[in-house]
């Protein structure tokens, strides 16, 4: 180590020019192509996602024209394609078992356009659902869906299992659908409406009253988890001893290895009785329990990527401004917070981002009613939990399956713009203060 | 000697010292409150769960098979789904998530278009909410892998084209690469360019520098990575709903392309759609109690292996 060079070799150009090695080759190469394999994995999940959902996209043009042709196949074809799934669908994985039995024959081989129209949009008329709709307190537009009537009384009181007390309800409903069946004219129709009804012999797939269930949650947990996880890691990065912060970091951090069905659980056995005990709401899973369950989940993520970003900050920052004259908690507001906001926006959008998808937590503990309606202390259903709880259901190829796939490349369309928008924000700023020094 | 700094500086120190160390205060008081609140909610967590699960809690309900149509007997088969799951999972995603990582740091250039891509891609994988990788799973591993695997070379016999424990495992390594890429990232970062220029003026080759030298130093991110992903593969439920998770076996997996049953999605369907909720309430709880073992144990070590090589290395 440390004998001098120049007693072991003279330097010549050559000598000290870059050699072709295969090995070095070889292993760049194969690093890289690896690395590769990311890129290629988000346009795999994209194009595979969107792949089953192409369907509707073809089926709504031609549905107008095939509903024409089949009026009377209609009915006839409904039992057969349901039927199966129905009476199985108290178990989840009946998808497999489903697919593979005796649904691939009939579902599979471009028969689309024929076995599945019929019964996948009718009816779905403001003037025609609008006598059935319920009370219309809010907004008149927005309130027709017997969905949300029935699924008031019937199932608030308990929704654990929204997979078992769901076919009884569309059967409910399903009786007057019939009667007033009406086709409509594309499936941009079908989705702009509130209406979730997915099974009955008129299903319809309005994706309004998810979206606002989602945003519901996602808002009310953001509003928990941010503040509380910002403000925790400023303490654990700026005002704890080195002592403290030892023992803090991997307590809180232990709160991310909580697997979501576990937060979920804990919300729907413990945390829903809690809170209806205090609040004392009606329906006792709602957006309100959801989102603090969620917030569970969002705040270790939140927690720990800004204080990474806190402590990240050069230790001359806070030197520089201690030697200034400036207390612990000033420099920590106005120069190691500022210095770190870039990391703590990524911070927070990742803690959307995993609200936003958050499947088990939703499905357990948020009710599973798709309900308009703007109250945080009514049941919702959100986009991933209605992907949870009916993909098990559905049968290849049919629509219900397509539109649950569409709502899987909503979901992904929205996470990939979030982060893009987190990117773009996050680098802009460093650049930024970069040029300012 | 604080005022007269505060005297001599004027921008940052311009505030009366008596409103800005109430302030002060108040901002020290709310981060202290925030910890205090998410380390109680915690415990409180953990306690009630503890408490509720510790009846039925036992080395016999460990070790034995659910019996009685799921409301009595044990979670056995749950839990040794859960592990091949996690073990196929890592051997997926640990190498692959820490070649990338080295790629980021080692070879990538700072204005690669390359790596930018990458590194986006990243962190898109880590945003992407979990149920997509469970409709990717379905639409990629089991509609296009799988049944093209059995067209191709089964002809046409189903084996591979339906839920199975491999397409699970797979779907759950695409899921937590992120997380191993960015802990090993991290780690690589820590090491001091320094070492990595003394080592290649030591006439070294780049290779052999991230063999020798920034491989050794970043153990602890590989270990972390690996262990925050296992235990998040562990717990993870909605990748698996439709890609691999049985609701009930009667024996456990004999190869990769059985079902599985998984201690979560146990949880998941104990507790919404099982014939008795209020009967079966013991058992999720001590189920829900295991997997918190699981999960919280693998921290446990995760922070122990951390700690024990950063003083290594100090």
């Amino acid at each position: 180590m440390s004998s001098p060079i120049s007693s072991k070799q003279n330097f010549t150009k050559e000598s000290l020019e870059k050699q072709f090695r295969l090995s070095e080759f070889l292993a760049e190469k194969i690093i890289s192509s690896v690395a590769f394999l990311s890129i290629a994995i988000i346009f795999l999940i994209f194009i595979f996602v969107f792949k089953e959902s192409l369907p509707i996209f073809s089926l709504g043009k031609e549905s107008a024209k095939v509903e024409m042709q089949q009026s009377v196949s209609a009915s006839g074809d409904q039992p057969e394609s349901y039927g199966g799934v129905e009476t199985e669908d108290l178990q989840p994985e009946s998808y497999g078992g489903v697919e593979t039995e005796d649904l691939q024959p009939e579902s599979y081989g471009g028969v689309e356009t024929e076995d599945l129209q019929p019964e996948t949009y009718g009816g779905v008329e403001k003037e025609d659902l609008q006598p059935e709709s319920y009370g219309g307190v809010e907004k008149e537009d927005l309130q027709p869906e017997s969905y949300g009537g029935v699924e008031k009384e019937d199932l608030q009181p308990e929704t654990y299992g929204d997979v078992q007390a769901e076919p009884l309800v569309e059967n409910n409903d399903s009786a007057e659908d019939t009667a007033k069946e009406k086709k409509s004219n594309s499936i941009w129709d079908t989705l702009l409406t509130p209406d979730w009804v997915p099974v009955s012999e008129n299903p319809r797939f309005g994706l309004l009253s998810l979206l606002i269930g989602t945003l519901k949650v996602t808002i009310i947990s953001m509003l928990i988890a941010g503040p509380i996880a910002i403000l925790a890691a400023l303490y654990t990065s700026c005002f704890a001893s080195k002592r403290t912060k030892e023992i803090i970091k991997p307590i809180i951090e232990m709160l991310a290895a909580f697997p979501s069905v576990v937060i979920g659980f804990f919300a729907l056995m413990v945390m829903a009785t809690f809170f209806q005990d205090i609040f004392g709401y009606d329906s006792r899973l709602n957006a309100f329990v959801g989102g603090v369950a969620m917030a569970l989940a969002a705040i270790p993520i939140i927690y720990t990527i800004s204080e990474d970003a806190l402590s990240s900050i050069p230790k001359t920052y806070t030197e520089a401004s201690l030697a200034l004259g400036a207390n612990k908690w000033q420099t920590a507001f106005y120069v190691v917070l500022p210095a770190a906001t870039p990391g703590i926006f990524a911070a927070l959008l990742l803690g959307v981002g995993r609200v936003f998808g958050e499947t088990m937590i939703a499905l357990m503990a948020t009710g599973n009613a798709a309900l308009m309606s703007a109250n945080p202390f009514e049941s919702v259903r959100t986009f991933a939990a209605t992907i949870g709880a009916e993909m098990a259901e559905t049968v290849f190829g049919e629509t219900h399956y397509s539109v649950l796939f569409f709502i899987g490349s909503l979901l992904f369309i929205f996470s990939f713009g979030l982060n893009a928008l987190a990117e773009f924000y996050v680098k802009g700023k460093l650049i930024k203060k970069f040029q300012g020094k | 000697m604080e005022t007269t700094t505060t005297e001599m500086n004027s921008s940052l120190l311009s505030t009366q010292n008596k409103s800005s160390d109430l302030k002060g205060k108040l901002i020290v008081g709310a981060t202290q409150l925030a910890v205090y609140t998410i380390i109680a909610v915690l415990f409180v967590i953990l306690g009630i769960i503890i408490y509720e699960g510790r009846e039925k809690f036992s080395w016999e309900f460990i070790s034995s098979f659910p019996t009685n149509g799921m409301t009595e007997g044990g979670i056995f088969p749950a839990l040794i789904g859960t592990f091949i799951m996690v073990i196929v999972m890592s051997l997926a995603a640990v190498p692959f998530g820490t070649i990338t990582a080295i790629y980021l740091t080692e070879y990538a250039s700072e204005s690669s278009k390359f790596a930018a891509a990458v590194r986006f891609s990243v962190r898109t994988l880590a945003v992407v909410p979990s149920i997509i990788f469970g409709l990717f799973g379905l639409g990629f591993f089991i509609q296009f892998v799988g049944t093209g695997f059995d067209t191709a070379f089964n002809g046409g016999e189903l084996r591979w084209g339906q839920p199975n424990i491999l397409w699970a495992s797979l779907t759950m390594s695409f899921l937590t690469l992120p997380v191993i890429i960015v802990s090993v990232e991290e780690a690589l970062k820590t090491i001091p360019r320094e070492l990595r220029e003394a080592s290649l003026a030591l006439g070294a080759t780049k290779w052999q520098t991230i063999k020798n030298v920034v491989l050794p130093g970043s153990v602890s991110g590989i270990m972390t990575g690996t262990i925050l992903a296992v235990s998040r593969g562990a717990g993870e439920v909605a990748p698996i709903l439709f890609t691999g998770a049985a609701y009930y076996l009667a024996t456990l997996p004999g190869s990769l392309s059985d079902q599985f049953m998984n201690l979560g999605y146990h949880i998941y369907i104990m507790a919404t759609q099982s014939s008795d909720v209020e009967k079966t309430m013991p058992i999720q709880f001590a189920t829900t109690l295991v997997l918190l073992i699981l999960t919280l144990s693998l921290n446990v070590i995760a922070v122990v292996i951390r700690s024990r090589i950063r003083r290594k290395a100090k």
